[in-house]
């Protein structure tokens, strides 16, 4: 057990610095950061000046053990486009995409683990198959175009959810959400869902697939045979064992919700990080893109790892299974 | 599908396989094959088979411009899906969109392609270190979402290339999606050729002091090919909504030269005035796309598995 935590996390502060390598050789090879903060027509003198003290004349290594020791503080120096330092600029816009992607991970549970169940307890019906049609439909669909049709429906045609930004926000510090306002839940329905769609249907053909499995079993035959209800036997013993599974994958789509909400933020002008990044990208911003990069990684590793402890702690087979072979 | 085979005995032979029966037999392949022959025939012929051509400045109208679909209430027959806000024919400009999304799909699959079952082959058959390095690297691009990978790479292509000529920025986009693909090629050559090195036909070509390479390209690589044709369709339609995406982003194809995503990033505009025809058509054909080319790869699969037989 301590052996698997400690690989685990040796295998995490690898993937770290490989990604913080990959952020450093952007600022180091593309773009000259000398020239981005002078200017073009800075002199020699000043120029020589300003590489002494942003310490880009010391040894290779060095740099780079200076560059994680600053990343390490969330600092990525300025934005080349607006100027503002990065951690201010990424701070700023981390709640919005934060609220985002946790409302479209309780839509996608609490849709997606009913439907998969029904889909799974009335298999070959009509409404089953109706559902896991819509589920393929929802896997194939462009996350973009799903959000334009919302909007088309929902925003122009019916005139009852607006369409863009995030409305009225209530600020605390450095913290800002539109929870606490109609307005801002009002703006967040549209992109919530667009964001979920993907992970709903993922999550709903799971299940599905997990209860089949399930309900194939003995124990589940016993429990049907000591004349216990159907919802008991449905909900009481099989859910809770296809449940493991399921907090996995929606452990590790969390990183990936966040990823795409690039896309969503977009269609939606949602002032998130995704929406910065993309006009990082546009505007070939490297610190934003460098800074992102990190970012997004520390999140995937962090949830990645945390997953992977809770599989431990959850599944009583594996640590048997790990400590039997360890004797 | 194709009626002129070189020898009748080829046609014959085909006409005569198990593939061949299990797409008779199958009407959603049936549908997804006609679907898709439709949309890649109507791409590569855009210039004869559209009705306009709308790159042509001189041909457009402005007072055409906004026209809906032709069985609405303004609609004219001259334009069947409407016109754009520049008056540009939608039907047509979905033509030619389509023609440089599939030119880009495919191409970065091919690029993929070769990249991924290079480095599968070596992976597996040489072993050791090379095998570890490479699959470490396989493991990290892994964990993050394939459009994540190939936005950095088209950013970083975008800083590195700052004043891109249109064909530079179309080799940028082409890596970039590329380099998100490769990975899965890579496992599952890898995989094959694991259990292909061992196997005595190769041991035979070692001891008669065939050259390593050779043997890679000439005996292992056509037994490991089987699941590549399979994930190879199933990527096409992957990399073409990863190109429409990028582009609907603004950071994929050049605008001088509209994509499908391209389009639809446009006829976005001008939804909220009503003009819903600009973006719906070239997002059906997008989906008509990746969905039949989808069913194709997944009715390819389940064909040449032998298990399923």
């Amino acid at each position: 057990m301590f052996a698997f935590i400690l690989r685990r996390l040796g295998q995490a502060v690898a993937v770290m610095l490989t990604v913080a390598f990959i952020a450093f050789m952007l600022f180091q090879y593309v773009g000259d950061p000398v020239t981005s903060m002078l200017g073009q027509d800075a002199t020699q003198e000043q120029r020589d000046d300003l590489r002494r003290d942003l310490g880009l004349d010391q040894p290779f290594p060095l740099q780079f053990a200076r560059f994680v020791g600053n990343a390490a503080q969330g600092e990525f120096g300025l934005s080349l486009r607006q100027g503002r330092k990065v951690s201010v600029l990424i701070a700023e816009r981390f709640p919005a995409t934060l609220e985002l992607a946790l409302a479209a991970a309780v839509i996608a549970l609490t849709v997606g683990i009913p439907l998969g169940v029904y889909a799974a307890l009335r298999r070959g019906g009509f409404g089953s198959q109706l559902v896991m049609t819509l589920s393929l439909l929802g896997v194939s669909l462009p996350t973009f175009l799903i959000g334009i049709l919302l909007i088309l429906f929902f925003s122009v045609t019916l005139k009852w959810l607006p369409s863009f930004g995030r409305g009225d926000v209530v600020t605390f510090g450095n913290w800002s959400t539109g929870l606490l306002t109609v307005d801002g839940w009002k703006h967040l329905i549209l992109p919530a869902i667009t964001l979920s769609v993907f992970q709903l249907a993922l999550i709903m053909r799971l299940v599905r697939a997990e209860m089949l499995e399930v309900l194939r079993t003995d124990y589940i035959k016993f429990a049907r045979a000591r004349g216990l209800q159907n919802s008991s036997v449905y909900f009481g013993h099989a859910l809770k064992n296809t449940l493991v599974p399921v907090i996995t994958i929606t452990g590790l789509q969390l990183g990936s919700l966040i990823a795409f909400a690039i896309i969503t933020e977009t269609v939606f002008q949602w002032p998130g990080m995704g929406f910065l990044f993309i006009q990082a990208v546009q505007f070939a911003d490297i610190p934003v893109m460098a800074a992102y990069l990190c970012l997004i990684a520390l999140i995937f590793v962090v949830v990645n790892l945390s997953v992977d402890l809770l599989y431990f702690a959850v599944d009583p087979r594996l640590r048997i299974e790990k400590s039997a072979a360890g004797h | 599908m194709n009626t002129t085979a070189p020898s009748p005995g080829r046609l014959a032979r085909m006409l005569d396989s198990d593939v061949w029966y299990s797409f008779k037999t199958s009407p959603m392949a049936i549908l997804a094959a006609v679907i898709a022959f439709l949309c890649i025939f109507c791409s590569v012929f855009a210039p004869w088979v559209s009705p306009y051509n709308p790159f042509d400045l001189a041909s457009l109208n402005l007072s055409d411009a906004r026209l809906p679909p032709a069985w609405m209430a303004e609609g004219s027959r001259a334009h069947l899906l409407g016109t754009d806000g520049q008056g540009r024919d939608i039907l047509s400009a979905l033509f030619y969109g389509a023609r440089i999304s599939l030119l880009v799909g495919f191409a970065s699959v091919a690029v993929s392609l070769v990249v991924g079952v290079g480095l599968g082959l070596l992976s597996g058959f040489v072993g050791g270190k090379v095998d570890a390095l490479i699959m470490r690297i396989c493991d990290v691009m892994l964990s993050f979402p394939s459009i994540l990978v190939a936005l950095l790479i088209d950013g970083v292509g975008r800083a590195l290339f700052p004043n891109a000529q249109e064909t530079l920025a179309f080799g940028v986009l082409i890596v970039a999606i590329s380099l998100t693909g490769w990975v899965q090629y890579a496992r599952t050559v890898r995989g094959s050729t694991l259990v292909e090195r061992n196997k005595e036909y190769v041991q035979a070509a070692r001891v008669i002091g065939v050259a390593p390479l050779r043997i890679m390209l000439k005996h292992v690589l056509p037994n490991v090919m089987g699941p590549v044709l399979v994930l190879a369709t199933i990527q096409v339609a992957a990399a073409i909504i990863t190109e429409a995406t990028l582009s609907f982003l603004g950071v994929g194809v050049p605008p001088t030269s509209p994509s499908l995503g391209t389009l639809i990033r446009v006829g976005n505009d001008f939804l909220f005035s009503g003009e819903w025809w600009i973006t719906i058509f070239p997002g059906a054909m997008l989906v008509l796309i990746a969905l039949s080319v989808n069913l194709l790869g997944d009715w390819l699969r389940d064909a040449l598995n032998p298990r399923l037989r």
